[in-house]
Formats: C-alpha cells, sequence, structure tokens
C-alpha cells in the first residue's frame, strides 16, 4: 500500500458497504470491458522514500550545475544568487499548497501577494497594468501579440532578430493558430534595424515586438523603434530582462504598450528551464484585453481591506471562447519568490546590482577582447551580457573551457548561422573579478589549442 | 433593484431586451429588461458600440458584464447608433437600478421600422417569461 | 422524515466534534481568528522605511566607472523604481504573516472537483531542491545534463504507458497550455494531408479552456449536448460531425465525474469524418491503470502533473501539461524532443534534445518545460509503481462514492441531489436547486460556510449544465474520517439554514476578511498600489 493513501482494510470494508457495492472492481462496472486495462502497467514497482531519494540523487549528480563549475552561461537565464529567505518562505506549506485562490476569503495572503507583485512589475517596466504573471518568458511574447491580435486585428507582425531565438520560434508556433504572418527584422552591427523596420511598416503591421537588452546583449535605443512604429499604428511589445530594468530606462516611459520577459532572474532557481514566469505589463486601455489572473484591491462587508481575483469576465472560465486567453493560472508561487526578491534587492539594491552589472560586464569584455582570438561581436552598450568572435570552433572551445571547471558561455551559433563563431558570456553578481580573470585566461588557452589543434589536423 | 417591472409603452425583444420608438418613428431608445439586469446580477461595465455603428436586428451589438457573467445584448430593431448612454460607464449599477430610463444604452436611428411587428407588447413579453 | 432525524443526529454529533477540534463552530461560528489575522493588511510598500535593506552588494572589485561612461545617458532611468525598502526581520515577518492568511492543503481537507488536491509528497521538495537539479542551466550542454535529460526520458515513458499513447512531449506548462499543442498538433496533422478544417467540437459540460483554445488555434467552437446519463448525445455529435470537424476535445471521466461508456462509439464516429479525439487529461486520477485514454481511441492526452501527479498547486502555479500522441500525430510534437541513442559500442545510452525534427509545430515556451515539476512527478512515480498508481485511482474513486453514499444516507439529497445518480468515478456533482428553493441559500452560501467549519469548498457554480452546481472531488489520500467529518458539516449546515437562513447567507464569520465586495473591484479596478 502507498502511505500517500490512508484508507485501511476496514475502513475499505466498511465504505464499500456504505455505498452498497461488493467490491472496488465494482465501482468500474460502467466501463466496458473493451476499453478495460487488462495487465498492469508496464512501470517498475514502487519502492520506499530512502531508495527513491538515492535513484534521484544519483540521477541528479550526473548533470553539472552551476554548484559545480564556475558559469557563464545566460542567454535567457541567468545564474543569480537566490537569498535563503525565499526558500523558507516558498516552502510554507500556506505557500505551496493551495490552490488557485477562488475563494478569496481564505487565500488572502495569496492575493495580497499578487497584488504587491504586480506592482512592483508595474513599477519595473514603467506601465500601469500587469497581470499576477504567465508561464514564462517566450510565451509571454506570444500572449503579448496575441493582445495586439486581439486589439488591432492587423495581420502582419513584425518581431527582430535580436528577439530570444525561443521567443520568436514560439511566436511562429502560435501565429500558426491564430492567423498572423511572422516577420523577422534584421540586425545591423548589434542592435535591430531602423532603417529596415521603417521600410517593413504599412498599416498591415500589428505589433512590432522588441527585446531589452536583445539577445546579443546590445542595449537597444528603443525611442526611434517605437516611433516608427506608432507612425503606422501598430503596438509595440518589448521583451526585458528584469534586473538591467533596475538601471535602464522602463519600456512604458518609451511609449512601449505591453512590456513582457522571463521572470527566472527575480528569485528563481535554474531548474534546468522552469519552473519561472512570465511578466506581463501594458497601458491602461488594454486592462480589458490582458491574459491571465489579476489581483484587485477591495472592501469586505465589514469595511475591512481586501483583495479578490478581478476583471474575470477576460478569462476562459466565463467568456470561454471569446475569451483573451486559454491561461487559467498564474505562475504564483515563482511570482511570490519574483517579489520577494524585488522587496529584499530594495530600491537601492536594485540599482546597485544593476550597476555592478554594467561594470563587470565591461570588465568583462575588455578583459575578454584582449584574449588573442576573440574579439567583441559587436561594440553596442551593454549590461550584462555581451557577445564575442573566437577565431576557433566555439563548441569546442567550450568543451575545453569545462574541463577546466569554467562554462564560458553559450554558442550563437546554434541560433544564428551568420554568428557561427560567436560565444554569447553572462554575468551575475556571483560572478566576480578573480571568476572573470580566471575566464580570460582558461579561454585563451582554449582558443590557442583549438588554433593548433586545427593546425595540426591541416 | 426594484421590484419587476414591464413597462406598457416599451416594445419587447425575446432575448430580454426593450426598444421605445420615438413619436418621429425613427429613432428609438433601446435597454435591457428587469428580467435581464436580474439574472446578470451588478452590473460593472458595459462594452459600449461606438456612435455611426450599424445594428442588426436580433444580432449582438454590445456587451454588458457583471462580476461572473457576460452578456451579450442583442438588438431589437436594425439601424445607425446616435447616442450612447456614457452614464454607465461612472455608474454601471444604474442599468440595474433603472433599467427602462436612466439605464438605457443607445440610441438609434431606425432603417426599418417595420421590424416592430415581430416584437412583443408587455403582455406577451411577461406570459413569455412565465 | 426518517432521513431528516438521521441528519440532526449527525448534525449534533458533527457540532461537538468539530467544536472540540477547531475550537469553535458556534453560531455565527467566530472560530480560529487570532487579533493578528484580523487586523487590517498593511503591504510591504507600507512597510518601507528609508535606509533599510536586506541586500548587501558585493564589493565592486572592477573599475568603478561611471554607468553613463558604460550606457548613454538616454537610455538610462531617471528615478529608481519604488521597491519596498526592507530589513530582512521584516521581509520574513511581512510574507509569513500574509502566509497565515491562506489555507492550505497541508491544513485542511480540500475538495475542489476538477482540481485533485491530494497530498503532496515532501520527498518531492528535496529531491527537487538538490543543486544538479535546481542549479543546472538549461543550456547546459547534453554531455553534463545527461541525469536530467534521462529523467525526462523515464517520465516520457511512464506517461506514455499511462496514456496508452507511445510518443510524448513533456514541454507544455499547463493543461491549458497542453491543450493548446493539442489543437496545434491538430491542425498540422490536417493541414499536412492538405486538409483544412474549420470546427472543434467540444461538450457543453467542458472546461472553459477548451473553447478559449480552440478559438486561439483559429478554429469556431460547436458544442455538443449531453445525454440523459450525463455522457456525450451520440444523436447530436453524429448531426454535428462532418469533414469540417477537425477534433472532439473530451474529458473522460467528463466534468461531471461520470465515465462515457460511449467512448468507443464516440471514437469510430469522430475518426469516421477523419478528426481527432483530444483527451482532457483533467480527470485522469480517477482510471490510472484502469483504463488508458489511448485504448479508448484517443489521438492526443495531456496531462496535469500538478492534478495526478502532486506537483504542489502553488496558489496557482506552477504547473505541467505533457501531451502523449498516437503515431500518426507523433511527426508534429513540439521541438526539441528528449531521445535516447543506445550505443553499438557497449556504452550506455546518450539521451540528447532532438531539434531536428521538420513538421514539428515549432516550440511552446523557452527551453525544456517545467523541469522542476518533472523531478517531483517522476519521483512520484517511482514511489508508486505500477501498483500504487493504480490504487491510488481505485481510492480515488472509493472516496468519492464513499462520500456521495454518505450525503445520501444524512437526507443530504433531499436539498443536494445528485445530479446524475450513476455510479461516479473520482468525483461527483451535486445540484444546489432545492436548496436554494426550500431554504433560501444558495451554494455559493454553503460554500462560504464550509469556511467557517475549517474547509476549502468544493468546486461552486461549474460544470454550467448543473443548476447551482457543487463539483465534489475528495481524492485518495483522503481518510475516512476526514469525508465523514465534511459530510457531517454539510449537515449541520443544511440544518442550521433550516433554523435561520441567514447565518449562511452572511458567511463567512471566522476569516482573515469576510464577503468582498467584488463588483466594487471590477467597477473602479485597483491593480497596483499608488506610490
Amino acid at each position: 500500500m502507498s502511505s500517500y493513501t490512508q484508507a485501511t482494510r476496514e475502513d475499505i470494508a466498511e465504505m464499500l458497504e456504505a455505498i452498497g457495492v461488493g467490491s472496488i472492481s465494482d465501482l468500474f462496472a460502467e466501463i466496458p470491458d473493451e476499453v478495460l486495462f487488462d495487465r498492469p502497467l508496464d512501470l517498475p514497482a514502487g519502492k520506499p522514500e530512502q531508495e527513491v531519494y538515492s535513484e534521484l540523487a544519483a540521477l541528479a549528480a550526473r548533470n553539472t550545475s552551476a554548484e559545480d563549475e564556475v558559469t557563464f552561461l545566460g542567454a535567457g537565464m541567468y545564474d543569480h544568487y537566490v537569498p535563503a529567505l525565499i526558500d523558507t518562505l516558498m516552502g510554507r506549506a500556506e505557500f505551496l499548497t493551495p490552490y488557485t485562490p477562488y475563494q478569496p476569503e481564505v487565500s488572502q495572503g495569496g492575493l495580497q501577494v499578487m497584488f504587491e507583485y504586480q506592482t512592483a512589475i508595474s513599477e519595473l517596466t514603467g506601465l500601469p497594468v500587469s497581470n499576477a504573471s504567465l508561464y514564462e518568458g517566450p510565451s509571454a511574447v506570444g500572449a503579448a501579440a496575441y493582445l495586439a491580435k486581439l486589439a488591432n486585428g492587423r495581420p502582419r507582425h513584425l518581431v527582430s532578430r535580436g528577439v530570444h531565438p525561443h521567443s520568436r520560434e514560439t511566436l511562429g508556433t502560435l501565429a500558426v493558430g491564430y492567423g498572423t504572418t511572422i516577420e523577422e527584422i534584421p540586425l545591423a552591427d548589434g542592435r535591430t534595424d531602423l532603417d529596415q523596420l521603417i521600410a517593413m511598416l504599412d498599416d498591415e503591421v500589428g505589433v512590432v515586438i522588441l527585446q531589452q537588452p536583445n539577445f546579443l546583449g546590445s542595449v537597444e535605443d528603443l525611442r526611434p523603434l517605437v516611433a516608427a512604429a506608432k507612425e503606422v499604428g501598430a503596438l509595440v511589445v518589448c521583451a526585458c530582462d528584469p534586473i538591467p530594468l533596475g538601471i535602464l530606462e522602463p519600456p512604458g516611459a518609451l511609449g512601449v504598450d505591453v512590456a513582457v520577459g522571463e521572470g527566472q532572474s527575480l528569485g528563481n532557481r535554474l531548474d534546468f528551464g522552469g519552473p519561472s514566469f512570465g511578466f506581463f505589463a501594458a497601458s491602461q486601455e488594454h486592462i480589458r484585453r490582458m491574459p491571465g489572473r489579476i489581483a484587485g484591491e477591495t472592501k469586505d462587508v465589514d469595511g475591512r481591506r481586501g483583495w479578490v481575483l478581478t476583471l474575470q469576465t477576460r478569462e476562459q472560465h466565463i467568456r470561454r471562447e471569446k475569451a483573451t486567453s486559454n491561461i487559467c493560472t498564474s505562475q504564483a508561487l515563482n511570482a511570490l519568490a519574483g517579489v520577494v526578491y524585488l522587496s529584499w534587492l530594495g530600491r537601492k539594491g536594485l540599482v546597485e546590482l544593476g550597476e555592478l552589472l554594467a561594470r563587470r560586464t565591461a570588465y568583462a569584455r575588455s578583459t575578454l577582447a584582449a584574449v588573442d582570438g576573440a574579439t567583441p561581436l559587436h561594440d553596442q552598450p551593454v549590461v550584462r551580457e555581451f557577445a564575442l568572435a573566437l577565431e576557433a570552433p566555439v563548441e569546442a572551445v567550450i568543451a575545453r573551457c569545462q574541463e577546466q571547471g569554467i562554462n564560458p558561455g553559450y554558442a550563437l551559433g546554434t541560433d544564428y548561422p551568420e554568428f557561427s563563431n560567436g560565444l554569447l558570456v553572462a554575468l551575475t553578481e556571483q560572478r566576480d573579478r578573480a571568476d572573470i580573470d580566471r575566464l580570460a585566461e582558461v579561454l585563451g588557452a582554449a582558443i590557442a589549442a583549438e588554433r593548433g589543434a586545427v593546425g595540426v589536423a591541416r | 433593484m426594484a421590484e419587476a417591472s414591464y413597462p406598457e409603452e416599451l416594445l419587447y425583444h425575446q432575448e430580454h431586451d426593450w426598444v421605445k420608438i420615438d413619436e418621429d418613428g425613427e429613432t428609438a431608445t433601446m435597454g435591457i429588461t428587469w428580467y435581464a439586469q436580474d439574472a446578470l446580477g451588478e452590473v460593472v461595465f458595459f462594452d459600449a458600440p461606438q456612435v455611426g455603428d450599424t445594428v442588426t436586428q436580433d444580432e449582438s451589438y454590445a456587451e454588458i458584464e457583471s462580476v461572473k457573467a457576460v452578456s451579450e445584448v442583442i438588438a431589437p430593431m436594425s439601424g445607425e447608433v446616435i447616442e450612447v448612454n456614457g452614464a454607465i460607464a461612472d455608474d454601471p449599477a444604474v442599468v440595474n437600478e433603472d433599467p427602462y430610463s436612466g439605464g438605457w444604452l443607445v440610441k438609434v436611428r431606425l432603417s426599418s421600422v417595420e421590424e416592430r411587428n415581430s416584437l412583443m407588447d408587455s403582455a406577451a413579453y411577461t406570459a413569455m417569461l412565465g | 422524515m426518517s432521513d431528516m432525524a438521521s441528519a440532526q443526529t449527525a448534525a449534533q454529533h458533527a457540532a461537538g466534534e468539530l467544536g472540540e477540534e477547531a475550537g469553535t463552530v458556534s453560531r455565527p461560528g467566530l472560530g480560529g481568528q487570532t487579533p493578528q489575522q484580523r487586523e487590517q493588511s498593511r503591504t510591504i510598500y507600507e512597510k518601507s522605511r528609508d535606509g533599510r535593506r536586506a541586500f548587501v552588494a558585493p564589493a565592486t572589485d572592477v573599475p568603478e566607472a561611471a554607468i553613463a561612461d558604460l550606457i548613454p545617458a538616454d537610455l538610462l532611468r531617471s528615478e529608481p523604481a519604488r521597491l519596498p525598502e526592507v530589513a530582512e526581520p521584516e521581509l520574513v515577518r511581512h510574507y509569513t504573516k500574509l502566509s497565515k492568511r491562506n489555507f492550505d492543503l497541508d491544513s485542511g481537507f480540500y475538495p475542489l472537483g476538477s482540481c485533485t488536491m491530494k497530498h503532496n509528497p515532501r520527498l518531492h521538495e528535496r529531491v527537487a531542491a538538490l543543486p544538479g537539479n535546481a542549479r543546472l542551466h538549461p543550456l547546459q550542454s547534453e554531455a553534463h545534463s545527461q541525469g536530467a535529460l534521462e529523467l525526462m526520458h523515464n517520465l516520457q515513458h511512464a506517461l506514455g504507458e499511462v496514456a496508452g499513447l507511445p510518443h510524448v512531449s513533456l514541454q507544455p506548462s499547463a493543461g491549458s497550455h497542453g491543450e493548446l499543442a493539442g489543437v496545434l498538433l491538430t491542425k498540422a496533422y490536417h493541414e499536412d494531408r492538405g486538409d483544412i478544417r474549420s470546427k472543434v467540437l467540444t461538450p457543453d459540460t467542458a472546461h472553459g479552456t477548451n473553447p478559449a483554445t480552440v478559438t486561439m488555434c483559429g478554429y469556431e467552437v460547436v458544442k455538443v449536448g449531453t445525454n440523459a446519463d450525463g455522457g456525450v448525445d451520440l444523436d447530436d455529435l453524429r448531426a454535428k460531425a462532418d469533414d469540417q470537424v477537425a477534433c472532439l476535445m473530451l474529458t473522460n471521466p467528463n466534468t461531471l465525474g461520470l465515465f462515457d461508456p460511449n467512448i468507443k462509439e464516440i471514437a469510430e464516429i469522430v475518426h469516421g469524418v477523419g478528426a481527432t479525439l483530444y483527451y482532457d487529461g483533467a480527470n485522469l486520477n480517477a482510471v490510472m491503470g484502469i483504463s488508458r485514454p489511448g485504448d479508448m481511441g484517443f489521438d492526443i492526452v495531456h496531462f496535469n502533473l500538478h492534478k495526478s501527479f502532486t506537483q504542489p498547486h502553488g496558489g496557482g502555479g506552477p504547473g505541467s501539461g505533457p501531451i502523449a500522441v498516437s503515431d500518426r500525430i507523433e511527426p508534429f510534437l513540439p521541438r526539441p524532443q528528449v531521445v535516447r541513442d543506445d550505443s553499438a559500442n557497449g556504452d550506455g545510452p546518450h539521451f540528447r534534445l532532438d531539434h531536428d525534427r521538420p513538421k514539428s509545430i515549432g516550440r511552446l515556451r523557452g527551453f525544456q518545460g517545467n523541469y522542476g515539476v518533472f523531478v517531483r512527478s517522476y519521483a512520484y512515480i517511482r514511489s508508486l509503481g505500477a501498483e500504487g498508481l493504480r490504487e491510488a485511482s481505485e481510492l480515488a474513486v472509493l472516496n468519492a462514492n464513499y462520500l456521495l453514499a454518505r450525503l445520501k444516507r444524512d437526507g443530504v439529497a433531499d436539498y443536494l441531489p445528485v445530479a446524475f445518480d450513476r455510479v461516479c468515478m473520482h468525483e461527483f456533482v451535486l445540484s444546489g436547486a432545492p436548496m436554494k428553493r426550500d431554504l433560501g441559500i444558495r451554494t455559493l452560501d454553503l460554500a462560504k460556510r464550509l469556511l467557517d467549519h475549517g474547509y476549502h469548498p468544493p468546486t461552486v457554480y461549474f460544470p454550467l449544465l448543473v443548476d447551482e452546481a457543487l463539483l465534489i472531488e475528495p481524492t485518495e489520500t483522503e481518510s475516512k474520517e476526514t469525508l465523514d467529518a465534511f459530510a457531517d458539516a454539510i449537515v449541520e449546515i443544511l440544518r442550521e439554514a433550516k433554523e435561520d437562513a441567514t447565518i449562511a447567507q452572511s458567511a463567512p464569520y471566522s476569516t482573515p476578511v469576510r464577503r468582498l465586495d467584488e463588483a466594487g473591484a471590477a467597477k473602479n479596478p485597483v491593480v497596483r498600489q499608488v506610490l
């Protein structure tokens, strides 16, 4: 018997008698024989807790985590430090185990957390309306494009090639469903090409989708891009890395209509890609087109302050086929980590963190540019991530560095054939100057070794 | 919300909408009935059409929302919207409190006054409600 | 009359027992409130004081350039984001206090129909937090993530076996995301054959996510009726199934908690017009190891790992919604897929991410899906094994039928009759229409009064088909004593309502706040703090 169920043999007998059937199998009598499963599932037998722990620990030990190497991998998820108090708070059963707050009288904790989270996201993005979070980053980009489709119905959606490749691919997948075309705006010298954008724009364009900083690490100058899009009445969506938003002009202040992004770097673990959360904030005029849950403040019958899920008529359980989205959850637990993390950083801390990253990133870029065989891929301003061009096969260089306990970053050629020699290097506050210096040393040796190897092969 | 009432001077559509045709026979005022607002509950939002929009008999021209329901508003007659009740935006509950005067939804320039022949009078509508 | 007598006895018993346990369910029922929980709640922003901090930045160990020398000044913020300034003690206390304003599954029974609120084993949190999982970067090379890829591959196999369908993608992030994948797969499958279709059928009992998903995929929703037994109306289905139908989305057992015995015939009708049959796995907890969607004729199945497979619900997320599909749908599965290569030279198997899938619908999200959820669900499957999964479903169905029998026995049926009087699966639907008519209390009032008794109420007002619906799903992890006590509480609330309906109508009394003004919140939405 599983230790997660409680019915004893006596319980089962009493319960069957109360129901008025002779056996448990009688309860399944309505399932026709032809669809009754007539053998045991082909799965290993169950095991006691301690053995399951050992098996999963052995599997986990076969992974090389950020605990095991000094990593400069980023490209959408970042190895920021997660403060200990987040583990404590996320582990509280009152946050971990409830369902969506359908009964607000006994869900005030979760609802108030959503409200505080929405406030923090609104502050970060400079946009007045935030939802209580979506699944994760790239699907949030897809949700923003769907909002644009609902708002203006125009058939052409333009996306910068500087937007995360997973976001661009997700847009393509979803657009097949709701019937828009996705066209790419090329990059020029590491940034979205304004002239090309202008040439592509017409009044069939429903939305222009950008990313800040873009996938190559460049801080985009959003103003002229937004102005061009507005000229033809298109909406502007910007996917943002939330940490640099502590020092960068918020998208809402630049005329962006919808700001979305991957929330992992705000107090969430890497978890091999999830769960995390996607944030989603918009200008006031889109409040009734927002996807997902939104918490709102109100009062109870005694005049006491409280919170509820609000504007629910947008949602699938009420509006069904006319809903603004099919999403029926938020990533409440991950968004909790997000707002606790932002509160932990605080007003000054977020700025200090952003400035530290900008300085270390500048140092890393100049230090690595001095490595023989490595040059910056572009010279746009960067804040936490930058791209190098290597004069050696990138995958092989990465493998050599990993043998030395350093993961130097992401091979850009995976997603950008035009940058087949590109390496994307990311910083967090956990990578200090000594780590950067060591990376320069190891990277230099790896490039030299690969050039030598290539030379020998030739 | 007052007691149920279905004024004699109005015409009714089976989807719980009313229309009051002006004396000139060219324009009319439309809204939802006491029964409709009662079924919907406290109105919180009116997604109104624009002045100049065309409404078509038996088809939806707007949406009314309560906290946990959305209802399409069906046009009892066809025409062009010439005025929208702006007071509802400030106080949506007026649709509940006063569905036949303060809670009117739109004024319409009728395109086919004969459509009135397919509508019910108060007695027939009350009988339909049972 | 005899029913009523027994109901009153049980109610008196219940009042005594709950009174001892919870301290107070005396009318109107101020139970368990502490002054702390009753105070006006303040937000973290209102507790902010300049000069306090929790975070201490690492020292700047690189040249301290002016930021405006690194990034053009016109791209920089002029004002910092107005985040709160608090030190660690207040931060911990604030969120700990907020947590105490939540009801949770660890402290009480949560029979929320269609949500499968089963116990969340704590082992799962421990293994998910191992650094090899928690700090594993999603773009780590295959060679350095073999443990994670093997776990995902094993989970794919296990889910495919439970579904009776051989190919699994773990990528979708929730049930609704799995549905989106499923309908997009259907679209890709038809269009690959040059077959453009326009409609998707859903039963009138369907979850709202089904029609919402259909619209997002560019199809028209066509509703199929329900027959007198609570199953799909076959005549209506036959009338609506034509060559424009791309798919029928179905839950079996359905949202009424009933197994549709005509499932084979339904599959024949749907396949007969060339459409696919989609299984909404929300109710899989009733049939694991007992009946498999693939064997019923379904082409595409989604799982809710946060329902049947114990991922904690987290207050509304995270979840995970993997899909399993038949051979004909396989070429279209999302990218990337986890695949296993067995080496010829005697080395162990190698696991990798296969991106080279030319007919794939593409990605639905970033990276590989909610891996942290996969770890928990895999731990669950390894703990239970084949036998344990089957037993979980058997006991889920036993608990539901027992609770239904208890409620019938105690005279509850006079006021809350079961909507479709058949053997139910893992959940059942009562109708509160007679209760509303005879006692003047609505299903919502009953739900609110249950809060005073220390229970999370069942799902209310769903499915839409049933007037004043109450959808009850006890799950297999609850004890008989808990089910008995819950039945007693319902009996007591009905007894009390006969004496004084206003008690339930104004409930709850013992919660951190009482009924909230939802209309006010919707009229003037305040969705962030004004700072």
